[in-house]
């Protein structure tokens, strides 16, 4: 082609300038790890099923949840949230409702029936659980989906464990967890109920099986000395809240004392109102601020006129009344005695100090190493001394609650399945934190004020049956798009629409995006314009 | 149950969002969209000019159903998008003077009608735009474009606003800011940068010609832009469109922050967004977050002269008495009190 003067280039278009070699930091899409996720014991991937839930797509994200934990209508009701806690909406207006998103999500699959799918192959090994509380429950489950034959091995006439013996009715309604529970025995899972295990080598070797994992709950109340005339009557909280599900209701009186702070003595006080008691008195023997009962159990009690005598200890009882003593905290926060008596009417006395485990059946197994009444564990496997026994829940250290177990239980079967294999899982790979100053919030919509009362007068509807409300399917969706996706993309298209070069390529939907490195010049606004930080800006090597 | 179920997480305020259904999706969101404006260009990282034309330019198309032709004025937007014999522009697009980019649009408009009449039909079903930077269109190109309103000529212009001539170097414009500093406005004396008090409001001046339509955009509201743009393709007569535009080069900013400046000067209100119909203003984009102007003006160097020690709060102060005036005057505010943050 003859060129104009002093023009040496044909005509053609731009693209022919690839701008990219102006670039000194490039965009790369990460996945961090939002929070949440971080946070939750069981394990959840929390972001990514309400991702799903978001969309409407109830049973993707009901499944994508019980990758993690079986039990989500369960854990609507009973899970002590810590994820909200350090939800990054909280710094924005008010956290997610997490929690109750999660338990519409199990009431949804419980109301159409959606079913675990039976795994695709078998592997050929069996597994023993010992058990059936949260971790056995959740080990069995995972266990299974894994391709194991397994058995469950319960010395009661029930499956749940103390969440049948040790959460009362008003904070889960048996029907639920009995639907939860056959779920998993669909999945091919055998429950064997009445079965105490005496020794367990002998059970292991007559069941054939090639791992066993130890789940006993922790059933056996601890005593404390207190003089009693013959004519008190004494309880123990695991014997009165057992006795709620098991034959005759407790006979408690109208006055009733609980001695403790933990979570069984609200559970128990909380209990003896709704069998009719006028007074439930709670003796602690220290202040509000070290009570190991979660504050809004507490507060629930309190607004149920449960009442507290903060700082006394019982010093004896007698028929219809007891005699406390008033304490007070030394320099070193300690409570000391101060010789101040009083006497409280009260016609039955519960104990709520704590429980123990029974493990006689672990006295012929070798190679175990045991510490303040637990089996020591590799922390990261869950494996007990002995090749091939695992243990969770209220054997292993940690804190003792149903989301604890069934997380500490999903780690133990994977390891246990890779025990199995001969494989080794190794290290897990810890992701970023998907931090609050990551977000560009002006993307996000005010979710408006007037709606979190109306979720909370939901969540609280009080009644005898149960006390916390669910969610209707309206309201589980705007709490489901009020997430922010920290550290994950959500295909907002932001990158797509404000590169001035048109170096992001969409890949179209669940696909994301990637950057076109011909024309990206690094400039830098994909990465400041993404809502959620899900772009990292990379110095080019030079 | 009352709940607002058009909450979609993000709202309106990202580009796109896979809860809506397609169609109210933007067009940028769109695999399909024209990128009118292709890749190769030759403007600085983190453009807000080339950004600005692909979001209008390619609304435009989807408003013509790709029945576009564009007229140019000298700028950037033309040297770094067409140094001959390239081209990054995917329509019919033409250049000829730094000053007639308005006359050019009016005379395509004129044959596209003439030879409609020639074809037996009312009018052509292709259409016209003229566009340019704050250089061409307030300054050199302003006679040309008021006698394009004034003829009331079927053509959309729209001005990409860096409040500056960045092409040449950076000089002064009737658009530059008070205090901005360039290379004609030096930060030194009792009156650093640019002067107070001068410059115009093309916008205001357009809608003092009682054209079917004028409107104010930024980089920052993609979908308040599009919305401007189809609007203004959906009517005839001259209409005109004055987007803001920011210039990390010419003012000093950090690439990256572009869309956060342009965002920066509608929430303090610097830069009112509006739209107004045969002389009328009939509606405006209230303020979401109201934020102080130092916000705004720390992040660029052209106002570096005002912080530091002692710096010039009293220019700053008469700064955010602009933008206070422009709050009262087009209610920026709306009716609710404004959401602190």
């Amino acid at each position: 082609m003859k060129k104009p003067f002093a023009i040496t280039l044909d005509p053609d278009s731009a693209l022919a300038n690839k701008t990219g070699a102006w670039r000194t930091e490039r965009p790369v899409y990460v996945d961090r790890l939002p929070p949440c996720n971080r946070e939750c014991p069981a394990g959840e991937d929390i972001q990514g099923w309400l991702y799903h839930a978001e969309s409407g797509d109830y049973e993707a994200a009901w499944r994508h949840l019980t990758r993690d934990n079986p039990f989500p209508a369960i854990m609507g009701r009973v899970c002590y949230h810590t994820c909200e806690s350090v939800c990054n909406r909280a710094k924005l207006d008010a956290a997610v409702g997490i929690n109750s998103v999660e338990g519409f999500l199990g009431n949804e699959a419980l109301r159409r029936g959606w079913q675990f799918e039976s795994p695709a192959q078998e592997s050929g090994h069996h597994v023993l659980v010992i058990g059936a509380g949260p971790s056995g429950l959740s080990a069995a489950y995972h266990l299974r989906r894994l391709g194991h034959a397994v058995t469950v091995l319960e010395a009661g006439p029930m499956p749940g464990g103390m969440m049948r013996f040790g959460i009362p009715k008003y904070r889960l309604p048996r029907n639920v967890l009995d639907a939860e529970v056959k779920r998993i025995a669909d999945m091919g899972v055998t429950f064997r109920y009445n079965e105490k295990v005496t020794q367990l080598v002998e059970a292991m070797r007559d069941e054939k099986a090639d791992a066993c994992f130890l789940a006993i709950g922790a059933h056996i109340a601890k005593r404390a000395y207190i003089p009693a005339k013959d004519s008190s009557r004494i309880l123990d909280a695991v014997s009165v809240l057992r006795s709620m599900e098991e034959g005759d209701k407790p006979l408690l009186g109208r006055k009733v004392a609980i001695y403790g702070g933990g979570n069984t003595a609200i559970d128990v006080a909380r209990t003896a109102r709704r069998l009719g008691a006028t007074d439930a008195v709670i003796v602690y023997r220290r202040n509000r601020e070290s009570m190991p009962a979660h504050d809004f159990e507490l507060e629930e009690a309190l607004e149920e006129g449960v009442m507290v005598k903060w700082l006394s200890t019982i010093s004896s009882a007698d028929e219809g009344e007891i005699t406390i003593e008033k304490m007070e905290l030394d320099e070193a926060g300690h409570p000391q005695p101060t010789g101040e008596l009083e006497t409280l009417a009260a016609d039955s006395l519960v104990l709520a100090l704590g429980q123990d485990i029974d493990m006689s059946l672990l006295e012929t197994v070798p190679d175990l190493t045991f510490e303040e009444g637990r089996v020591v564990v590799d922390p990261e496997t869950m494996m007990t001394g002995h090749p091939g026994l695992f243990a969770g829940g209220d054997m292993s250290a940690g804190e003792r609650n149903v989301t604890v177990a069934i997380g500490q239980a999903k780690r133990a079967a994977r390891h246990m399945d890779a025990w199995l294999r001969g494989a080794n899982l190794g290290p897990k790979s810890e992701k970023a934190v998907a931090d609050f100053d990551r977000l560009n919030t002006w993307y996000y919509s005010d979710a408006p004020k007037t709606i979190r009362p109306k979720l909370d007068a939901a969540r609280r509807t009080s009644s005898f049956d149960e006390v916390q409300g669910a969610l209707t399917e309206d309201t589980a969706l705007f709490e489901a798009r009020r997430c922010l996706s920290c550290g994950n993309c959500f295909e907002c298209d932001n990158c797509y629409g404000v590169c001035p070069d048109n170096a992001v390529i969409k890949l179209g939907t669940g696909q994301g995006f990637q950057i076109n490195l011909d024309y990206c010049k690094g400039c830098g606004i994909c990465a400041a314009e993404c809502p959620c930080g899900a772009i990292d800006m990379v110095p080019e090597e030079s | 149950m009352t709940q607002p179920i058009k909450f979609y997480q993000t709202g309106t305020f990202t580009v796109g969002n896979r809860l809506l259904p397609p169609e109210q999706r933007s067009v940028q969101s769109s695999i399909a969209r024209d990128n009118s404006l292709n890749s190769g260009h030759r403007a600085c990282q983190g453009c807000g000019e080339a950004l600005g034309a692909r979001y209008a330019v390619d609304a435009a198309m989807r408003a013509t159903h790709g029945r576009l032709i564009a007229a140019n004025a000298t700028g950037c937007l033309e040297v770094f998008s067409t140094p001959y014999p390239e081209s990054s522009w995917q329509l019919p697009w033409l250049h000829s003077l730094f000053g007639n980019a308005a006359a050019v649009g009016s005379g395509i408009a004129a044959a596209l009608r003439v030879k409609a009449h020639k074809a037996g039909q009312e009018q052509s079903d292709i259409r016209v735009i003229a566009q340019g930077g704050d250089g061409g269109t307030t300054d050199i190109g302003f006679g040309c474009l008021s006698g394009m309103f004034e003829r009331n000529d079927d053509v959309l212009y729209i001005c990409y606003d860096n409040e500056g001539y960045m092409n040449t170097g950076v000089q002064r414009s009737s658009a530059t800011p008070p205090a901005a500093r360039t290379a004609t406005t030096m930060p030194m004396g009792p009156e650093p940068g640019a002067e107070f008090g001068k410059g115009k409001n093309v916008p205001l001046i357009a809608m003092a010609h009682e054209i079917p339509y004028v409107a104010t955009a930024t980089v920052a509201d993609l979908r308040d832009l599009e919305a401007k743009v189809e609007k203004a393709m959906s009517l005839h007569g001259s209409r005109y469109l004055h987007v803001f535009v920011p210039c990390p080069l010419g003012w000093g900013s950090a690439s990256c922050d572009t869309i956060k400046l342009a965002r920066l000067a509608r929430e303090t209100g610097l830069f009112p967004v509006f739209e107004a119909e045969n002389g009328q203003v009939t509606d405006v984009t209230t303020i979401r977050r109201r934020v102080p102007v130092e916000e705004y003006l720390r992040p660029q160097k052209r106002f570096a002269h005002l912080f530091g020690d002692p710096g010039r709060p009293d220019l700053i102060a008469r700064i955010q008495a602009g933008a206070d005036r422009n709050i009262e005057r087009f209610g920026l505010l709306g009716s609710q009190t404004s959401e602190a943050s």
